[in-house]
This record gives structure tokens, C-alpha cells and sequence, in this order.
């Protein structure tokens, strides 16, 4: 796949400062097309492609437990899928675990690029550590913390003073979710940091300088000259982040299988699809989970008016 | 507050914080793999291992003895550097373009990119779960690989192209006026000073694919293609509230290892990579 696309007799592609159509700007626009077709297509084929299927699929009744029942049912599934009180459950779960856990994160992130951002000894061994979480599986996460907030195995119950030591936090829907957030938040805290820390790079040291000589306060600093100049960063962190926890579904796997209403929408899909291999049905929620990922990217977008060019760095 | 001791030793708690952030659990995890399984059992909190419940490196032994969890580890090293060669080898090229070229398309490219990048994994599952088995790569090492391919692809081709920016270019228009071909002057040129963001984009894909657990638990059904995470969690059976938390814990201390040693190793690089490539203006 990767060989198809080395340009053997290499017509010069040069610089594009010719207004006009130039042999070799057409040889230019030739290579180029060359070079990023096989990326292009290796990322159609799992993606577009799936997704039609997906579309096409979600408009039968098709099982397979069952497949010579197949049949064509129209919107049915989805009419099904979205009049079930278990489908706007899981939606209100996997939306309150987003907004907690992008809260969170962004504040603490926030917290610790200050502090990267300043901190001058053993920069190396806190870059280092940083970088751990953001490394380890996200099922490891998810055991390490439910194991330590089991009540039997666990340590949080001892060190949380207010919390009776046997208590059972995953017996509960608002606990287990606690659990599962922490988790979240533990491990994607870092790359939220660092994210923020670039963008702390970016503000100028003189404009904060110049407030704290006109008497500004460290907080007024930090609200009307640190704030909004890194509000790009700021933004790309939050739609990414908030796009990533809408999938959330790892941590919930792990932690507690979905039960006690511990369900997201990503867990629904792949418990209709893959234990009850309900692919019609698993397929319609799978379209809607691709349509939720959109709103929620056009929201974010549209109420926050992220500067998608800064994302890919293109204008 | 100025440079004052006060905003010293905030700074120093901070610097603490973040770093009981970053390595507690990790220490607990670690902790938890020298319990011994019988005190697992019968209930053993606590921080540390208690009297007589240290079980030294029984855990790794037994993690290490079965027969599974070799084959994932197995399965994810293969997997992942398969799929990390290949998608920084298309990733290259696409960078070099989206860098250097002026084509139609570009913005496509981008956009599909972008859009990869926030796709809802899961909402896959079903289509590739149909598609696989009908031609035959589910439960394959491609059938991991492909995936993998496409979701690292975006991150890789952003933090390359950011690199490839800030590559001297004259070197290269230098080489063509010494009379290298554009390929040569590509090959020989830009790829030895574009490497470390090779190496940062590899790293990455690495991690993702190390990391994934959605596809690996939906596109294998045995140890043929399995890998690490998705064993983990099919250790022991389907109950998520009995585990033998010790032997997991070693298990995902073993899976955690090359994770740590590529973060001892690489650690600037992967920050460079990592800021670059998401919010570099």
C-alpha cells in the first residue's frame, strides 16, 4: 500500500509562486494527490465506508441469531431506539459524565500547567510522570481504580474520613459514576495539561509583565491577560476532550459492565451489536451515536466558536 | 505575589501535587500485584500488603505462566508495530504534501482527518464486526491493524505536518540545484531532518494502539488476534465484582511496562509531539 505511491520519474514540484498554471504546478497538484491518497483512503475505508454500511444496515431487521428473518423495516429501529427510556437514559449518563469530567479536567489541567509552566527543579521527573497516565491502558486505569475503591480491597474507604469503610461504591448508580469519573479524570487529566501548558507557551511574557507594572493582581492577571490570549488552546482542548468522553466506554467496561445504570450510549451500541448481535438495531444506534457526535462538535464549535484552522493549524 | 517564598513553596506543593497525581494509583496498582490471592479472597484493604499477605512475585508468576497473556502480549507488540510502521510510513507522505505542496484536495484531507479524530469508535463496531467476518479478517492480525491504521493516521499526520514547517526547505531546493530529483531531495534530505517528528508520530500511534480496547474485544474472538487490554478484561470470567484483583494487578503492571519504558525513554519527544500536533497556531 505504501510503495504504490513513490513518483518514479518526478517531475519537479516546486514553489507555488506562479499565478498561472504551470507545468509544474500541475505536476505539483499530481504529486501531491499521489502522496496523500493512501492515507486518504486507508482512513475512507474503516470510516465512510462502515458508516454507509451501517446506514443501510440500521434500516433492517437483522439479527444474527436470526439472519434469514432479515428483513427491511424502514425507520422502525429507530423510532424503537429513540421512544426507549433506555436510550435517553444512557444519553443523559454519557452527557453528565462528559460536562463533569471536561469540567474537572479542564480546571485541574489548568492548575497543573501553571505549575508546569513555572516550576524551574525537576522538570524533567514531572514532564515524565505527567506522561504516565496518559500512557497507561485505560482498562489498567479502570482495574487500579476499581479495585481501589472496593470495599474489600480497596484503600479509598479508609482514607476518605466521612466514608464507612465497607461501603460499597459501586452498588449505586451516582457512586459507581463517581468511580468511573475519577478514573476518566485521572488518566486524561495530563493530556489536558499539556495541551494547555503549549497555549500558557504562547502568551507573551511582556503583556503579563506590563499588567503587573500597571498594578494588575495576580487573579486580574490571570482572567483578562492570561485567560483570553490562550483561548484557542483552551478551546481545542475542550472539543477534543469533550468529543473523546462522549465515547466513553473503557472505563465503564471495566469498572462496572454497565450495571447499576452505569450505561453510556457507546456501551448500549456495542452491547446490542456484539452480545446480542442485534446488527439492525446496533447499527441505528450506531448512526445515532455518530449524529450526537456531530451536534455536540457543531455546539461546541458554534457556542464556544472554536478556531477549528488553529486545530490542523491551516488557515 | 510577585517572586516571593510564598509563591515558591505554592509552586513546590503544586509540583508535589501533580506528581501524587500522576504516580498513587500507579503505586497502587503495583501494590495491590504483591497481595497474595488467598488474602484477595478473604478481603485484604488497605494500602500496602499487610502482615502475612505479601505474596513477593507469585502474582508475575502466575500472570506470566498463562498461556493467554503471553499470547496477547504477544499479539499487541506485533499489532501495534505493524500497524505504528505502516500508518507513519502513509502518514509521511501525506504530511510532506499537506506541508509542501499546493494540490486540490488538501482541504478534504484535513477535514477527513479532523473528523476521524472525533468519530464515535464504537459506532464502527457493528459494520466492521459484519464486514470483517465476511472477508475473512476478523479475529486476524489485519483485522486489528486496519483500524488501528486509520484512527492513528490524523494524529500522525498533524503532528507531521507541523514538524515538517519548520524544516529548513532551502536544503532542500539546495539539493535539487546540486541536481538531486525532487524524490531524491525528499529521500535523502528532508527524511533524516524530519525524523524526530517520524519518531514522535510513531510513538503516538504506538500508544493508541497499545491502548485500544473497543476494537480489541469486538474484532477477536480468541487468543489468535487477542490483545493485551481486551485479555485483561476477559481474564477471569464475566464478573466484574470478584476479580483476583492481584493477579489482574500484575498482569497490568507486565502491560504497563513497555508503556513506562517508552515514556522514560522519549519523554521530550512525546511532549513536543503531543502540544504540536493538537495547538500549535
Amino acid at each position: 500500500m505504501s510503495t504504490a505511491t513513490a513518483p518514479a520519474p518526478a517531475p519537479a514540484e516546486k514553489k507555488k509562486d506562479k499565478p498561472h498554471q504551470s507545468d509544474r504546478a500541475v505536476a505539483e497538484n499530481k504529486l501531491g494527490m499521489k502522496l496523500v491518497a493512501p492515507a486518504l483512503i486507508v482512513m475512507l475505508f474503516v470510516t465512510a465506508f462502515p458508516m454507509l454500511q451501517a446506514l443501510w444496515l440500521s434500516l433492517s431487521n437483522y439479527a444474527l441469531t436470526a439472519p434469514d428473518d432479515r428483513s427491511f423495516v424502514g425507520a422502525q429501529n429507530y423510532v424503537t431506539a429513540l421512544s426507549d427510556p433506555l436510550f435517553w437514559r444512557t444519553m443523559l449518563v454519557t452527557v453528565g459524565i462528559m460536562v463533569v469530567t471536561v469540567f474537572f479536567e479542564l480546571v485541574i489541567g489548568f492548575v497543573f500547567a501553571l505549575v508546569m509552566h513555572r516550576v524551574v527543579f525537576a522538570r524533567g521527573i514531572i514532564r515524565t510522570s505527567i506522561l504516565i497516565p496518559y500512557g497507561i491502558i485505560t482498562v489498567v486505569s479502570g482495574f487500579a481504580w476499581q479495585f481501589a475503591f472496593s470495599g474489600t480491597n480497596g484503600f479509598v474507604n479508609y482514607w476518605l474520613p466521612f466514608v464507612e469503610d465497607n461501603f460499597n461504591w459501586f452498588g449505586e448508580q451516582f457512586p459507581a459514576l463517581f468511580a468511573i469519573c475519577v478514573s476518566e479524570i485521572w488518566k486524561t487529566t495530563p493530556f489536558m495539561s499539556l495541551l494547555l501548558l503549549a497555549g500558557l507557551a504562547q502568551v507573551s511574557e511582556d503583556m503579563v509583565e506590563a499588567a503587573k507594572v500597571d498594578g494588575a493582581t495576580w487573579w486580574q492577571r490571570l482572567w483578562k491577560v492570561i485567560l483570553p490570549n490562550m483561548r484557542a488552546a483552551i478551546m481545542v482542548a475542550i472539543l477534543f476532550r469533550a468529543l473523546d468522553a462522549f465515547r466513553i466506554f473503557d472505563n465503564i467496561f471495566v469498572m462496572t459492565a454497565g450495571a447499576v445504570n452505569t450505561e453510556s450510549v457507546s456501551f448500549l451500541t456495542y452491547r446490542q451489536v456484539i452480545e446480542q448481535f442485534q446488527i439492525g438495531m446496533g447499527s441505528a444506534l450506531s448512526v445515532l451515536l455518530f449524529l450526537s457526535v456531530l451536534v455536540i462538535a457543531f455546539l461546541i464549535v458554534k457556542l464556544f466558536r472554536v478556531d477549528l484552522a488553529a486545530a490542523r493549524q491551516e488557515g | 505575589m510577585g517572586n516571593s517564598p510564598l509563591r515558591k513553596a505554592g509552586i513546590a506543593v503544586g509540583a508535589l501535587l501533580i506528581l501524587t497525581w500522576c504516580l498513587l494509583p500507579v503505586a497502587w496498582i503495583i501494590s495491590l500485584s504483591f497481595k497474595s490471592q488467598e488474602s484477595i479472597t478473604n478481603g485484604n484493604p488497605g494500602f500496602l500488603p499487610g502482615d502475612g499477605t505479601f505474596a513477593g512475585w507469585d502474582n508475575y508468576v502466575a500472570a506470566w505462566d498463562n498461556e493467554q497473556f503471553r499470547r496477547a502480549i504477544f499479539n499487541s507488540i506485533g499489532i501495534s508495530l505493524i500497524a505504528t510502521v505502516l500508518s507513519v510510513i502513509i502518514a509521511t507522505l501525506a504530511a510532506y504534501a499537506i506541508a509542501r505542496l499546493e494540490f486540490k484536495g488538501k482541504k478534504l484531507v484535513l477535514t477527513t482527518a479532523l473528523a476521524i479524530a472525533m468519530f464515535p469508535v464504537v459506532s464502527l463496531v457493528g459494520p466492521l464486526f459484519d464486514m470483517w467476518r465476511a472477508i475473512g479478517l476478523y479475529d486476524t492480525w489485519a483485522g486489528l491493524v486496519i483500524p488501528y491504521m486509520s484512527f492513528t493516521l490524523p494524529l500522525a499526520i498533524w503532528t507531521l505536518s507541523a514538524f515538517f514547517r519548520e524544516i529548513p526547505w532551502e536544503m532542500e531546493q539546495a539539493a535539487q540545484v546540486d541536481g538531486a530529483t525532487s524524490w531524491q531531495a525528499f529521500r535523502k534530505v528532508i527524511v533524516p531532518l524530519a525524523a524526530p517528528g517520524v519518531f514522535t508520530a510513531a510513538i503516538l500511534t504506538f500508544f493508541f494502539a497499545w491502548n485500544d480496547f473497543v476494537f480489541g474485544i469486538s474484532l477477536t474472538s480468541t487468543e489468535a488476534a487477542r490483545p493485551i487490554p481486551a485479555s485483561l478484561s476477559f481474564f477471569v470470567g464475566a464478573d466484574p465484582f470478584n476479580r483476583p484483583a492481584s493477579l489482574l494487578a500484575a498482569g497490568a503492571v507486565i502491560a504497563t511496562i513497555p508503556i513506562i519504558v517508552i515514556v522514560l525513554v522519549f519523554q521530550r519527544k512525546i511532549v513536543a509531539g503531543l502540544t504540536s500536533g493538537a495547538v500549535k497556531g
